[in-house]
């Protein structure tokens, strides 16, 4: 019923900043106030993160900076002993507890994007590839994804994280943590992509356009990289965004069962496992307020991805 | 039988968008009489699919009805919604989609499906309702009818599927019937098997149909009476053998020059330039005087001809005369 | 004139079974889908041939056949004297060069995320060779501007797309056309562009057609050699005046009939029987007897051979 679809055009051509703000996913964007407030989430936290240095009133990986008479100070009052006030409390060896969350926060980003970059990467490769290629090789691809698939994301990651621990050398281990870390949260995740990426190439691959390049002698790998993969990355940035809050909880998950980033280089996951052994003894500001910026940072990151979701299916709109 | 079966008067539908509100139907108006086939005919973006839905209360959000009316026998129905509106399709009105498949439920027997329909809407026992099913089927020309009640949809072939759909919308005995491209998904043969049922259960029931397609060939052979739209407006209404054989509207005369036929050979065809205005950009006056070579001043200007204002047959200040042949 | 395109006894079979697990726990035996059966045709240089049919008539497997898209279970393809299948590849591709495509779905056939200059160069780009100015000049020539060649698919309508598709086209310099239901997805007044610019681009350069189409007037106009298919066999071909004062195949005769006509107000005709049976499994003998109403008991158990009646070939027991 093509009366339906009543396209809409612009006529002038303005810049690319104009036409970007006249899209339709700018104007959805605009008259989604769950989408503008996570946003303005996610913006405040990941800048407060990259500019923690300064941001942060302290520098809590500095042992000269660092006073233990300053050790469970609470927020918002004056330490007992020195004197000395911090917004967000201090922990059992007197780190400032808003710092050490802006620098694990930093790391907790650091090994999101790049797991789900790692993901994308590899599954958007092997979607393709099994898509577009078909047959055993399709069959090869989807079946280990599959059998990947029928354990929990976290086991795998562990199981990645065991095996890379057991064959680095005990002096590189946590220099290697985080990467290690990244390589577990990566290859645990890259399914999604995959299988999303396939059906998409399945159904451009049949497309007339695609026929039409074979037909002018487009190769395969030409056909794949320059007319489908443009085609197919809608679904893939929505996959991405939603992936990265997950790798954020998959990597504090780790940590806090002391698996991940090591407490020399603490994570939000590491900060949260350090805070809940002062739950119960009355220090529970070194656990909530990690824990909270978790939180806040992995729901405002679902929800643009819960919107993107929508914005981006032309059923919805 | 007195009056019309369906009487759509000024009916206008608005969808709104954030550039403005848009009209795909605007301001039409007809009558359909019992027994009757009125072919609504147009190009893509015309608004005739749009009209068949707003009289079957099928509208998607955000498009809805803004002014006019839609009568069934006297009564006005554009109000309607909730149940009274599912009362009301399938016993009143019965629907004719493309694509069988639409229609059908693929979970269920078409046996069932059929007998489902005539018990809410008829007063009769469960015993009558499939013995009334059978004759339904049968009715529409699926062979084998008996047996193939325990069929599923997707057992059947798309012209055997399509018949199924039309028995479906019979089968609880409706004055009015609104059947959308019901054979622009089917091959040649079947789509001629299709049309001549649908004929002869118009003329056998009294059915009035409403028949929207692109297809004037279809048209030509089904309907009594052809509404031509563009640009969401009635551009011409009359008789099939009056539109057809004499079109006064010179958009309706372009059409038919312009359908390669079997009289033409290799010549040039017939073309109209341009294309219909997007309904964002339909201009002031005549929409179709940016590609009419009649167009004078005043089609350029508000008002714009329409049905009402000009003769009632075509919606047009300067229409073809009748002994005017239009250039080939 | 010689033959540029010459099918000698074409075959296709597309495998249609179930995945391998399903066959072996189901014991089902292997399936397949004759779409194109024993299909011998000549195209003459700067003529317009039309493939006819139905659904699943194999008209579009044909034009993939030809184009090389889908490879041919038996029988050869030969262009510009260059058979196909047995052929060194290099020659091959060379021969497929001046072969382009157009297809139905002008919606489909543009990359979205291309501009429309980038679209049309696409042929000679992928050879290296320069494409300076060459979409705009294209543009003109089938009717829109220089200044779409900045433009994305979806700012244009169906008509457009058509003629954006026409120019990609004829980019690379093409001798031969395969258009594919090239104006069944547009509406009629445009339609009628499409086809005009078609002729015309075919006068000017003096272009060869495979059309395939299901619409009868459209293919009338457009042919001058008409062939028409029902399940994957060539049942009539003949010269287009020929074809519709006479047609000789029940079949063709039936498609004639039931085409709707504009001129046909009330036409009460009695409308043809049954419908176009399954392919996979297709009737022994004539495949058209079950419908046929001048089927004898030789339809039922021999398939008939080509026989030459006139300048017409048909494929009947009984065709006179």
């Amino acid at each position: 019923m093509s009366d339906h679809q009543v396209e809409l055009q612009t006529r002038r051509t303005p810049g690319r900043f104009a036409r970007a703000w006249d899209s339709d996913l700018a104007y959805s964007f605009r008259r989604t106030p769950v989408a503008v407030v996570s946003a303005a989430v996610v913006l405040i936290l990941v800048l407060s993160a990259v500019f923690a240095p300064l941001v942060a009133p302290y520098d809590p990986f500095d042992p000269a900076s660092l006073n233990l008479m300053n050790g469970f100070t609470p927020p918002g009052q004056p330490n007992a002993l020195t004197g000395e006030t911090f917004f967000l409390g201090t922990d059992d060896q007197g780190r400032d507890v808003f710092s050490t969350i802006l620098y694990g926060m930093r790391i907790s980003l650091f090994v999101g994007f790049s797991a789900v970059l790692l993901a994308m990467v590899i599954g958007v490769v092997f979607g393709l590839l099994a898509g577009y290629v078909g047959g055993w090789v399709d069959s090869f691809i989807m079946r280990i994804a599959d059998i990947q698939l029928t354990f929990p994301a976290i086991l795998v990651a562990m199981l990645i994280f065991g095996i890379a621990k057991g064959i680095t050398p005990p002096e590189y281990r946590d220099q290697m943590a985080i990467w290690v870390l990244i390589l577990a949260i990566g290859l645990s995740d890259w399914v999604q992509f995959a299988r999303v990426v396939r059906g998409a190439t399945l159904v451009e691959r049949s497309r007339d356009y695609v026929l039409a390049a074979r037909l002018v002698g487009q190769r395969p790998f030409a056909i794949m990289i320059r007319h489908i993969l443009p085609n197919v990355l809608n679904p893939v940035l929505v996959i991405a965004t939603i992936s990265l809050a997950l790798a954020i909880i998959a990597e504090a998950t780790l940590s806090f069962l002391g698996v991940g980033a090591p407490p020399t280089r603490p994570s939000l996951g590491t900060l949260i496992r350090i805070g809940q052994g002062f739950m119960f003894s009355g220090e529970w500001w070194i656990l909530l307020f990690p824990a909270a910026t978790l939180l806040a940072l992995a729901l405002a990151i679902n929800l643009l991805g819960d919107w993107l979701r929508d914005a981006l299916n032309p059923r919805l709109r | 039988m007195t009056g019309p079966v369906l009487s759509v008067r000024d009916l206008v539908v608005e969808i709104p968008t954030r550039r403005g509100v848009l009209r795909p139907v605007d301001r039409v108006s007809y009558d359909i009489a019992a027994g009757e086939i009125l072919g609504v005919v147009g190009e893509s973006g015309a608004g005739k699919s749009m009209t068949g839905n707003a009289v079957i209360g099928l509208l998607d959000r955000p498009a809805r009805i803004t002014a006019g009316e839609i009568l069934l026998t006297g009564e006005p129905i554009h109000g309607l919604n909730g149940e009274a509106l599912r009362r009301l399709r399938g016993r009143r009105m019965g629907m004719i989609f493309q694509d069988p498949l639409t229609s059908l439920n693929p979970l269920l027997t078409v046996g069932d499906q059929l007998t489902e329909t005539i018990l809410e809407h008829l007063p009769v026992s469960a015993a009558e309702a499939r013995k009334r099913a059978i004759a339904a089927l049968e009715e529409v020309g699926i062979p084998a009818a008996r047996q193939r009640i325990g069929s599923y949809p997707h057992e059947f072939s798309g012209g055997m599927r399509q018949r199924v759909v039309i028995a479906l919308a019979l089968c609880a005995e409706p004055e009015l019937i609104v059947a959308d491209e019901p054979t622009t998904a089917l091959d040649v043969s079947v789509q001629a098997q299709i049309i001549a049922l649908l004929k002869r259960l118009c003329r056998e029931r009294g059915v009035a149909v409403m028949l929207v397609t692109h297809d004037m060939g279809v048209i030509a052979e089904a309907a009594d009476r052809v509404a031509v739209m563009y640009a969401g407006r009635l551009a011409e209404l009359g008789p099939v053998r009056e539109v057809v054989g004499n079109a006064r509207h010179p958009y309706t005369a372009g059409l038919m020059a312009s359908t390669p036929s079997a009289s033409g050979g290799h010549r040039r065809l017939r073309q109209i330039p341009g294309a219909m205005p997007r309904l964002d950009a339909v201009p002031d006056g005549c929409p179709f005087h940016p590609r009419c070579e009649r167009a004078e001043a005043r089609c350029r200007q508000a008002p714009e001809p329409m049905l009402q204002t000009c003769d009632g047959r075509a919606a047009c200040w300067f229409p073809v005369v009748a002994d005017e042949e239009v250039p080939a | 004139m010689t033959a540029l395109i010459r099918l000698e006894r074409l075959t296709r079979d597309f495998d249609v079974s179930k995945p391998w697990l399903n066959r072996v726990i189901e014991r089902l035996p292997r399936e397949t889908l004759r779409a194109v059966s024993d299909v011998s045709l000549e195209i003459p240089a700067g003529s317009v041939y039309a493939l006819v049919g139905e659904s699943g008539s194999g008209k579009s497997t044909i034009g993939r056949i030809v184009a090389g898209l889908v490879r041919a279970s038996g029988g050869t393809v030969e262009i510009d004297g260059v058979d196909t299948v047995s052929a060194a590849p290099a020659r091959v591709s060379e021969v497929r060069r001046e072969l382009q495509m157009i297809f139905q779905d002008p919606f489909a056939s543009l990359n979205p995320r291309w501009k429309v200059r980038r679209i049309i160069a696409e042929p000679v780009a992928v050879r290296g060779e320069s494409t300076e100015g060459l979409s705009e000049r294209l543009l003109e020539q089938v009717g829109l501007s220089a200044a779409d060649a900045n433009k994305y698919p979806h700012e244009f309508s169906g008509g457009q797309r058509q003629r954006i598709c026409i120019a990609r086209a004829l980019a690379s310099n093409p001798k031969i056309i395969i258009c594919d239901e090239p104006t069944s997805a547009l509406d009629v007044s445009v339609q009628s562009q499409v086809l005009n610019l078609m002729s015309d681009l075919r006068e000017e350069l003096g272009l060869t057609y495979l059309f395939i189409s299901h619409d009868l007037t459209v293919v009338q106009h457009m042919a001058d050699r008409i062939g028409v298919l029902y399940l994957g066999a060539l049942v009539e071909e003949a010269p287009r005046d020929r074809l519709f004062a006479e047609p000789k195949h029940p079949y063709t005769q039936m498609l004639f009939d039931a085409a709707p006509r504009m001129d046909a107000f009330g036409r009460e005709v009695e409308p043809p029987k049954g419908e176009i049976p399954d392919a996979i499994n297709p009737p022994p003998g004539c495949p058209y007897h079950p419908r046929c109403p001048m089927a004898t008991e030789v339809c039922w158990t021999e398939v008939p051979q080509t026989r030459h009646i006139g300048e017409t070939r048909v494929r009947c027991h009984h065709a006179e």
